[in-house]
């Protein structure tokens, strides 16, 4: 006689998870999307507020993304080679702005850019003002997409075996040489991710951003704006446009990161 | 020459001490010890890589201790290759040549004849992600032999290869060390490998070196429990000495070169413990009865292990030898061993 194959419980289970997980991420942003009509979204476009501050969410995010590299590449360098003490110190503090409440961050930059604060004042003596400015938006938003970047970047140190380094500098190169000519060809696509995870988390701030900057508004404040003032179905548009222009985004970065060699 | 005087090296709760050791221009050198023994660490020492405590490095004269791995024109071979896994073959072996300011035409006529002696020249365009594991190690032995470095440091070169390709790769070894006349410095836990390829040899354990010699030296004189066992001698035993005989236990064997008095240790190499069906007695000698405790086929020899006394000694015997002489289990036998064979420390 035939026996029925007997599937295990948890086979059930983890089906029946993934769908469920699936679908509550997935569910209240397909409907959102959906629900402005044609119309409403090609009005919302013409709208040089709406373009102007999803302008300024890319372009800011950007900025910061660029920042993160430059200071964040030489740090995740040195976390991923060399070992000293405090390293899990420093470790955990780069941690920090993922667990600190949002407005707590725009709170505390806030509190170093003001007037009563000497650090506030020297930058203010220089023209550095940080208060409703788009140095500000930058600042907060490097604040909280710098920790994404380093640890991505430092895992991808982490991958590549250090004796492609020490072979490198046994031939003659030095420190510097063997960055750019072993490290860094080897690394780009970690930083590739790195900058990607960074812009993501940088776009979608908001709670330090209202607080340091409401205005000039970034697209996140003026989709919270119009809900406030205008309800629901006015503020939809925009975030859909928000999302279509950042799934584009970062869609074109992946794929330009991929590994070229895919060869059957 | 290269001269390590009193090396210390610590890192991470493991020390590495007293190193002195000179190696002589166009030497095969080789560091022998167990796995976790040190001696990728002093190689890295040398080459740079890892901060010593204490102690100097002299190449040719010249002290490198504090230069970095660059400036001290030591290559190194490691033996997971460490191949460039972006570049081609051929990008590969001239990734140094820009840093050591040559004639171009030298340059290149030099890794020419390189990559023709190591058969790399219809390999040139590969990746190297295609290379097998013989392939890759060529790879990088011309990579590092590229730059004509003074020293070149090798790092288990063969350990991580099929048989067949272990084999390929040390005769290659043998013979470029041979024609290109550079100091190589060969780190090892293989004996076997020390034997066909050194001159000469230094044995690490625990950090520390236990004894330094011709290859031949330490082969037929290990001056330590741990040296002997590790070149493959067996029946170590710890003895009293008195006159020119050694005691184990209630067992006597008349020894050569042995202290009048005192403790000590002897050992015999197998195949120096011969089997006999009759007793015959000669000078120089030693004359014992024994019983066949257990016969054990080792590939083209077996293994015959024999009890005297409570002493259990081990020996070799041929297949011809051991149908010949009838010997089985339980057997009892005569044993022979020449005082010359019994090594003294």
């Amino acid at each position: 006689m035939m026996k029925a194959k007997r599937v295990d419980p948890f086979f059930w289970v983890a089906i029946f998870s993934t769908v469920t997980v699936v679908l509550f991420i997935l569910f209240p942003l397909i409907e959102m999307i959906t629900q402005p009509t044609f119309n409403d979204l090609a009005e919302t476009v013409k709208d040089r507020d709406v373009l102007r501050s999803i302008w300024l969410s890319i372009y800011s995010s950007g900025i910061a993304a660029l920042i993160s590299f430059l200071v964040g590449t030489p740090f995740a360098y040195l976390l991923a080679r060399k070992e000293f003490r405090g390293k899990k110190l420093v470790e955990s503090i780069i941690d920090l702005p993922i667990m600190i409440p949002h407005p707590v961050i725009g709170i505390a930059i806030l509190g170093l850019a003001g007037r009563d604060h000497w650090l506030g004042q020297a930058m203010q003596s220089i023209g550095i003002q940080i208060m409703g400015t788009v140095t500000g938006i930058v600042t907060v938003l490097t604040f909280v997409g710098l920790p994404f970047y380093v640890n991505t970047v430092k895992t991808g140190f982490e991958s590549i075996p250090v004796r492609l380094e020490n072979v490198s500098r046994s031939l003659g190169a030095s420190l510097t040489g063997t960055f750019l000519r072993v490290t860094f060809p080897l690394a780009w696509r970690s930083m590739i991710v790195g900058i990607i995870l960074c812009c993501a988390r940088a776009i979608s701030e908001f709670g330090a951003v209202v607080i340091v900057a409401y205005h000039p508004m970034i697209a996140p404040v003026m989709i919270y704006e119009r809900f406030t003032a205008y309800g629901l179905a006015y503020s939809q548009p925009v975030a859909v446009w928000l999302i279509l222009v950042c799934l584009v985004l970062f869609l074109l970065l992946r794929i330009f990161s991929l590994p070229k060699e895919h060869k059957a | 020459m290269i001269r390590l005087e009193s090396l210390r090296i610590e890192l991470s709760g493991f020390t590495v001490h007293d190193i002195d050791l000179s190696i002589d221009d166009g030497e095969f050198f080789m560091l022998l010890g167990p796995t976790g023994a040190g001696k990728t660490l002093v190689l890295e020492a040398i080459a740079g890589m890892s901060p010593i405590t204490d102690g100097r490095i002299l190449v040719k004269g010249r002290d490198i201790t504090s230069l970095p791995p660059e400036a001290r024109g030591i290559g190194i071979v490691y033996q997971d290759y460490a191949l460039f896994p972006h570049l081609c073959v051929l990008d590969n072996i001239t990734y140094g040549l820009r840093y050591h300011r040559k004639d171009d035409a030298e340059s290149e006529k030099w890794v020419q004849w390189l990559m023709d002696q190591l058969g790399l020249m219809p390999l040139a365009e590969r990746s190297v992600k295609n290379l097998s594991g013989g392939e890759s190690q060529r790879v990088a032995l011309a990579r590092a032999l590229a730059v004509n470095p003074s020293v070149l440091l090798l790092d288990e070169p063969l350990s991580a290869l099929d048989p067949n390709f272990r084999e390929e790769i040390r005769e290659v070894l043998k013979r470029l060390h041979k024609e290109v006349g550079i100091t190589f410095l060969m780190v090892t836990h293989d004996f076997a490998e020390a034997l066909f390829l050194g001159e000469r040899m230094a044995v690490i354990h625990q950090g520390g070196l236990e004894q330094t010699g011709s290859v031949a030296d330490v082969f037929q004189r290990p001056s330590t429990p741990f040296v002997a066992e590790f070149v493959g001698m067996k029946n170590i035993f710890q003895v009293v000495f008195d006159k020119g005989t050694a005691h184990i236990e209630e067992l006597a064997l008349k020894v050569e070169a042995a202290p009048a008095k005192g403790h000590g240790h002897i050992a015999i190499r197998p195949e120096d413990i011969v089997i006999r069906k009759e007793a015959v007695s000669d000078n120089g000698i030693n004359l014992l009865q024994a019983k066949v405790l257990n016969v054990i086929q080792r590939g083209p020899y077996y293994e015959v292990f024999v009890r005297t006394g409570k002493i259990v000694f081990q020996t070799m015997l041929s297949k011809s030898d051991l149908i010949e002489m009838t010997v089985t289990e339980t057997r009892d036998v005569y044993l022979t061993i020449r005082t010359s064979d019994i090594h003294v420390f």
